[in-house]
């Protein structure tokens, strides 16, 4: 039953990724791209990492969306207009591809068998962001105080 | 006796998949099981939905000194039978230049994600309909799609009023999204799980023998509902923060170009996020199913969570046939100004109650933290305005 799960949310995924990439329409494209965000956030689910699935779907499909949609929304007078074809992203995405490849044929892990592992609890990732990672979590908490504070600082209305 | 009334809906489920239990396959009885759940969730709420829908009227009504509806059956209680026959035989109309599909789609989306939402909560004992883990962070999760679902009714309408109101309701609900959700962080704190049924049974039991031991009975829990519920509102487009909506300024908002069982989808979703927010609200500061005192322990555990959803409820109808609506400008200030600051607050005098032994002691330093907290903010943001000379401004 995982298999046939698995087949179907990967192809749900790739056919949302193949229609963000290939849509005339930016807006299209752009709603596509969270399709294959929630496809991604089901393999998550079907691998048993629930607390990433569901951090996924709450940063990438509830603010980076809407984020993406609103800067396509206040940037682009021509939202509608077709885009054409972009060489560059090809390169770019080839790029990232043979990246991925040449890592992924590097990695020794993929002829082991799978150990058998704890489930990954939301309590357990909890206790060790909390005590091993607790400083990496409080560097980025920093950092992104800093960015919210930068952004306001950026949009305040200048005083006379 | 009081085992079996409270078991009652356990025990046909069970009773429903024993014969297939003996037959099939393990994942046939997993699936079943998971069909048994959504539809009975499906039926109570719809159910629960066309109900409150003829309630709000009546009580509005009430509220303003008339009757409402009374013509359709005893009491106009069929009222809903006749709206939802109504809706289905209305033309859907779509604007010629609208976007067709994000137009079909927006309500269908935002209709499954205030659905998805109602799967984590524990209507009573062993009556979690899905449970997961990160319950609380599946709902929010679900809940934060919302605002793309807007938006793709805002924009695939291609109608300035569609698209105005979907960046109102957008803006409101990304700006309260962030209360709602500090606000519960003091409890899966205090409770250390973010599992919905794990904080129910926290809750369980009584403090001196006759206080329940629901979270809304700490000075932070009791601040933290309440900064909950008024986010509730927010998050549910609900007057005094109806915004999004407004027949003399943007007529229905995102809903503008929607007609027949469209809206009606719309409509329906408004009133299922409601009962979620108000479902989660009682799980985790309520007491979820636990009755409020032990010699009423005999009631089943369904209905007390169903009482105090309606209790609820009634609340959300009688802030709306009583408070005026606020401007765009005061809803963003008080979510940013206000409302974070005194989330954040609860956080800290909930670790507070904590470490100083979640007694007596406990009880009188939160309360000490909170209420300076509460007194700086009231001063640093008061807006009244001064005695002072008139001074005029014109036009050059």
């Amino acid at each position: 039953m995982n298999s046939v799960a698995f087949a179907a949310i990967a192809v749900l995924t790739l056919a949302g990724a193949v229609a963000a990439a290939t849509l005339p329409k930016l807006m299209h494209a752009a709603l596509s791209l969270v399709i294959a965000f929630v496809g991604l956030a089901a393999f998550f689910f079907l691998l048993g990492a629930e607390f990433v699935g569901l951090v996924l779907i709450f940063v990438y499909v509830g603010a980076v969306a809407v984020l993406i949609v609103f800067t396509i929304l206040l940037t682009r007078r021509d939202v509608a207009t077709d885009r054409g074809f972009n060489w560059s992203g090809v390169a770019v995405a080839i790029a990232v591809l043979a990246g991925l490849v040449w890592a992924i044929s590097k990695t020794q892990s993929l002829a082991v068998a799978a150990p058998q592992i704890e489930p990954l609890t939301v309590k357990r990732i909890g206790e060790l962001l909390m005590t091993s990672y607790v400083w990496p979590l409080q560097c980025v908490g920093v950092l992104l105080t800093a960015a919210l504070i930068g952004a306001l600082v950026l949009v305040m209305e200048e005083k006379q | 006796m009081t085992d079996s009334f409270d078991q009652i809906f356990v025990r046909i489920k069970q009773w429903l998949l024993t014969p297939l239990a003996s037959h099939a396959p393990a994942w046939l009885v997993q699936i079943a099981s998971s069909l048994i759940n959504i539809f009975a969730l499906l039926g109570v709420f719809l159910t629960l939905f066309a109900l409150v829908s003829v309630l709000e009227r009546k009580i509005l009504a009430r509220i303003q000194n008339r009757y409402g509806p009374n013509r359709v059956g005893p009491f106009g209680l069929f009222q809903p039978i006749a709206d939802g026959i109504k809706m289905l035989i209305k033309e859907d109309i779509v604007p010629a230049r609208a976007d067709n599909i994000v137009h079909f789609l927006a309500p269908i989306l935002i209709a499954a994600a205030a659905i998805l939402a109602l799967g984590v909560i524990p209507y009573g004992r062993n009556m979690t309909p899905f449970t997961i883990d990160g319950g609380i962070l599946f709902f929010f999760a679900v809940g934060s799609t919302t605002e793309l679902a807007v938006f793709m009714a805002g924009w695939g309408s291609n109608n300035k009023f569609s698209m105005l109101g979907a960046m109102r309701a957008i803006a409101q609900m990304i700006s309260y999204e962030l209360p709602l959700i500090v606000t519960v962080l003091p409890v899966v704190m205090i409770v250390g799980a973010l599992n919905p049924d794990t904080i129910v049974a926290a809750q369980g039991g009584y403090a001196l023998g006759f206080v329940p031991r629901w979270f809304v009975f700490t000075p932070w829990g009791a601040v933290a509902f309440t900064l909950f519920f008024v986010s509730g509102l927010v998050e549910s487009n609900r007057t005094p923060f109806d915004v999004p909506e407004g027949e003399s300024e943007i007529v229905a908002g995102h809903m503008t170009e929607y007609s027949g069982f469209k809206y009606a989808t719309f409509f329906m979703a408004e009133y299922i996020g409601m009962f979620a927010i108000s479902g989660l609200g009682i799980t985790v500061f309520l007491g979820g199913w636990h009755a409020p005192l032990s010699i009423l322990e005999f009631i089943p555990s369904y209905a007390w969570f169903f009482a105090k959803l309606s209790i609820l409820i009634f609340v959300y109808i009688w802030v709306r046939g009583t408070l005026p609506r606020t401007r765009v400008d005061q809803i963003m200030n008080f979510a940013w100004k206000f409302m974070l600051p005194m989330a954040f607050t609860c956080v800290i005098a909930s670790a507070v109650w904590h470490y100083a032994g979640r007694g007596l002691r406990g009880w009188l330093w939160s309360f000490v933290v909170i209420a300076t907290v509460y007194t700086a903010l009231s001063i640093a943001l008061d807006t009244r305005r001064k005695f002072a000379s008139r001074t005029y401004r014109f036009a050059e």
